[in-house]
């Protein structure tokens, strides 16, 4: 992409001021108003918690289960969905590196893998959900009521981890979709993959987005 | 541009380095040494700065180098990175000041 070819033709289109192309700065653009919308739920989450910090529930109290293991382990289950989040993640930067490359067969392996980590991620949110909801002594949470504290924090645990989630699942999606398309060649004819780069931003977005979930929820 | 000639050190050197920070956070989670838990800074536990701290560490490389940022041209670099360093720091200022008075208040 040469800089010069269209210089001082601004106003007939073509330019590309950012050096990058129409998608990839949609993308971005897109990802910037998604981290303010994340940024005021984790906001409205600090709020309420300093409001309420006398009855707020403490996270490492909460979430101590572990599957197949008794007794309590704080923490161990959210770094294992963290950690399962991150290998999904270099996944994603190999299969974009390998489309750089046009290796198709490459793109293939590691895009595979990244699907098989959000499915994971999804799995292991689903059973953690499925822990926090059934709740303690028989009394479930909802979110009118939990057993752990105050109701904003079943609420907020709802909303925040359940919209994360959906975000992860719609990147499955996505990501199914553009395997199809590298499967049956259509980015190896387009001559470039950048697809699978736009696809990999929203994927990174996801982890980066968990990363600041796993803090301001779990650890703070 | 990184990637099209370099291997892929580059992408198993940032995964070390957040899985190195994410097992020092949960490892400083589960044990909270007393100095860093019963120590008052800025209104919390000197701990919750620490935390915070490695989680924009960690930020700072998955943006950078997994989404490829700081590779991109300077004015694409800010186009992106300054709504949320005005807007974001705008949000907390409002938590910080109000949630003291909510809960002053209740």
């Amino acid at each position: 992409m040469s800089d010069t070819a269209t210089y001082g033709q601004a106003w007939k289109g073509g330019d590309k001021p950012y050096v990058a192309s129409y998608g990839k700065l949609m993308m971005w653009f897109f990802l910037i108003t998604d981290t303010l919308t994340f940024s005021a739920f984790l906001a409205a989450y600090g709020f309420s918690r300093f409001k309420f910090q006398d009855v707020w529930p403490k996270a490492e109290e909460v979430f101590t289960h572990f599957p197949f293991m008794h007794g309590d382990h704080p923490l161990l289950f959210v770094a294992l969905m963290t950690f399962i989040l991150i290998m999904s993640s270099v996944t994603m930067v190999l299969a974009v590196n390998y489309g750089h490359k046009m290796q198709k067969e490459k793109v293939i392996l590691w895009l595979s893998l990244t699907i098989v980590g959000g499915a994971m991620f999804l799995g292991s949110q689903a059973w953690e959900w499925a822990h926090f909801i059934h709740g303690l002594d028989g009394v479930h949470a909802t979110l009118v009521s939990n057993p752990y504290g105050h109701p904003l924090f079943a609420d907020y645990f709802f909303f925040i981890t359940g919209f994360h989630g959906f975000h992860v699942f719609s990147g499955v999606i996505i990501l199914i979709i553009i395997l199809i398309n590298v499967i049956k060649g259509t980015y190896e004819r387009r001559g470039h993959y950048e697809m699978v780069e736009k696809v990999g931003l929203y994927w990174h977005f996801v982890d980066l987005v968990w990363v600041f979930v796993f803090t301001f929820f779990y650890l703070v | 541009m990184t990637g099209e000639n370099k291997g892929n050190w580059w992408i198993w050197k940032v995964f070390w380095i957040l899985l190195g920070l994410t097992t020092f956070e949960v490892l400083l989670g589960i044990f909270k040494p007393d100095f860093l838990n019963n120590t008052i800074f800025l209104g919390t536990k000197l701990l919750n700065h620490v935390f915070i701290v490695l989680t924009l560490i960690k930020a700072g490389y998955i943006v950078m180098v997994f989404m490829h940022l700081g590779f991109e041209r300077k004015q694409l670099q800010w186009t992106i990175l300054l709504p949320p360093f005005i807007l974001v720091p705008y949000l907390l200022f409002i938590l910080f000041s109000e949630g003291a008075y909510a809960y002053l208040m209740m």
